[in-house]
């Protein structure tokens, strides 16, 4: 089926020619990188750019770098470069758990992790297992480039706080300093390719510290907050889980949709948060399950 | 605004009028003859219309054409050009296809996978092909058929 909307090609050579087209252009126009997303929606008609600005001839931002206890994700990282990663196997494992469970393999050889964040979407995988992480999206605009926490990059359903002109130029996680373990849980309709119908992301450290976040139950992938205070400085136990366990429905706001219920997200991120929670405790004290192993 | 791009298709140099919204798989099929890349669910679910951009599987119902632009695509036509692969004549012992629709995009996948990883794991197998799909067989034969060649594999694409 051709498109038949009528766009604008440009493939910039520079970043300041990128921002300058976009800012140019403003919300008429919109970034390609692997276009996954992009070029679905222009087919389906819900995007209809007056220009489709191509990242992929900027340079230096297919680069995935691990220095001085932070990772850096350039923009045009595909989720199976990162697969392939022999620095995110090592130190980000869960990250290399997750891109597993990211649509097909001949998805992820084009989609990127950065895109996955600016597609925003509330079943955005890679916002949802960053979140557990100090975590901040790099970005580049007429302004000069700032740097907005993961924390603060979703505003809603494809929604994030980029600005005019602005382009998210890569992602930074930093390591945490202590010994940690995490595992990332994906409930999904049938193996293999399938968007999450929930997700849920563990993040546990040594002295009884907890990261937790939660996709596709909210508006966006959500950190849950009020159980990490709750879990704070605890060793894990029976009882404590169950508590965690009862403060799912205050965290999350999940809808029915064709994937799932309302009442199904709900039971099931209990569900996941209890074996999550177990999980990354275990492989904290060395006897957890391996990374990749499916815990749903 | 037409725009004329050139790329290599099954090692030959091919060059095409392009209108930047036009979708890869459209242009290899109707402007090129390439007709083994299958339209199916035109949004990346299916897997037929799947080609070796670069050397990797790509879904080119997900792409523009005018992206290939300097880059190299790899069909089942280049692949079999010097005659079926070790791959291919698995797929025949194996009785792997019955209608076909899927057969390119999984031998394309399934060619990435043992270039990478000659020794794949019936797990490692499954998850190559997974984004495609096949109506037919159940997969049975074809993931037999990929790990029949496991080990025999001469990194020949």
């Amino acid at each position: 089926m051709a498109i038949a909307h009528q766009f604008e090609y440009v493939k910039p050579p520079t970043l300041r020619e990128a921002v300058r087209i976009l800012a140019r252009y403003g919300t008429r126009a919109r970034v390609l990188a692997g276009g996954t997303d992009l070029v679905s929606l222009i087919s389906d008609g819900v995007a209809a750019p007056e220009a489709v600005v191509d990242i992929k001839g900027i340079p230096g931002l297919d680069r995935i770098e691990f220095k001085n206890g932070v990772l850096s994700i350039g923009a045009l990282v595909t989720f199976n470069e990162l697969r392939e990663s022999p620095i995110i196997a090592w130190k980000f494992p869960v990250i290399r758990e997750m891109t597993g469970w990211v649509a097909s393999v001949g998805i992820r050889n084009r989609a990127t992790m950065v895109g996955n964040l600016c597609s925003a979407v509330p079943c955005c995988d890679s916002g949802a297992v960053l979140l557990v992480y100090d975590a901040a999206v790099q970005v580049a605009g007429p302004a000069g480039k700032r740097k907005v926490p993961l924390r603060e990059w979703f505003l809603g359903p494809r929604k994030t706080v980029l600005k005019r002109g602005e382009i998210a130029t890569g992602v930074t996680v930093s390591l945490p300093k202590q010994k940690h373990e995490a595992c990332f849980i994906k409930l999904r309709r049938y193996e293999g390719e399938d968007l999450a119908q929930a997700s849920v992301t563990v993040l546990a450290l040594a002295g009884n510290h907890y990261r937790i976040s939660f996709g596709a139950v909210a508006p966006r992938p959500i950190a849950a907050e009020r159980i990490e205070v709750l879990l704070e400085g605890q060793a894990l136990s029976d009882d404590l889980i169950q508590q965690a366990v009862r403060l799912v429905p205050e965290e999350i706001a999940p809808i029915t949709d064709i994937r799932a219920s309302k009442e199904y997200r709900l039971h099931m991120v209990g569900v996941m948060l209890e074996r999550g929670l177990r999980a990354a405790v275990a492989r904290l004290a060395g006897t957890g399950p391996d990374y990749g192993t499916s815990l749903i | 605004m037409n725009k004329r791009i050139t790329f290599k298709l099954n090692q030959e140099t091919r060059s095409v009028e392009v209108e930047p919204s036009d979708i890869l798989l459209d242009v290899l099929r109707d402007k090129l003859g390439v007709k083994s890349p299958k339209i199916g669910c035109e949004r990346g679910d299916c897997g037929a219309c799947t080609v070796l951009l670069d050397g990797k599987s790509v879904r080119t119902c997900l792409i523009l054409a005018i992206e290939v632009d300097g880059c190299e695509i790899t069909t089942v036509e280049g692949l079999s050009r010097a005659g079926l692969t070790p791959l291919q004549e698995s797929f025949l012992k194996h009785d792997s296809f019955q209608c076909g629709f899927c057969a390119p995009g999984i031998v394309l996948s399934a060619t990435e996978l043992l270039g990478k990883n000659p020794h794949p794991s019936e797990a490692e197998v499954k998850e190559a092909i997974a984004g495609n799909l096949c109506r037919c067989t159940g997969y049975k034969p074809i993931i037999e058929a990929v790990l029949a060649v496991s080990g025999k594999w001469g990194g020949r694409v």
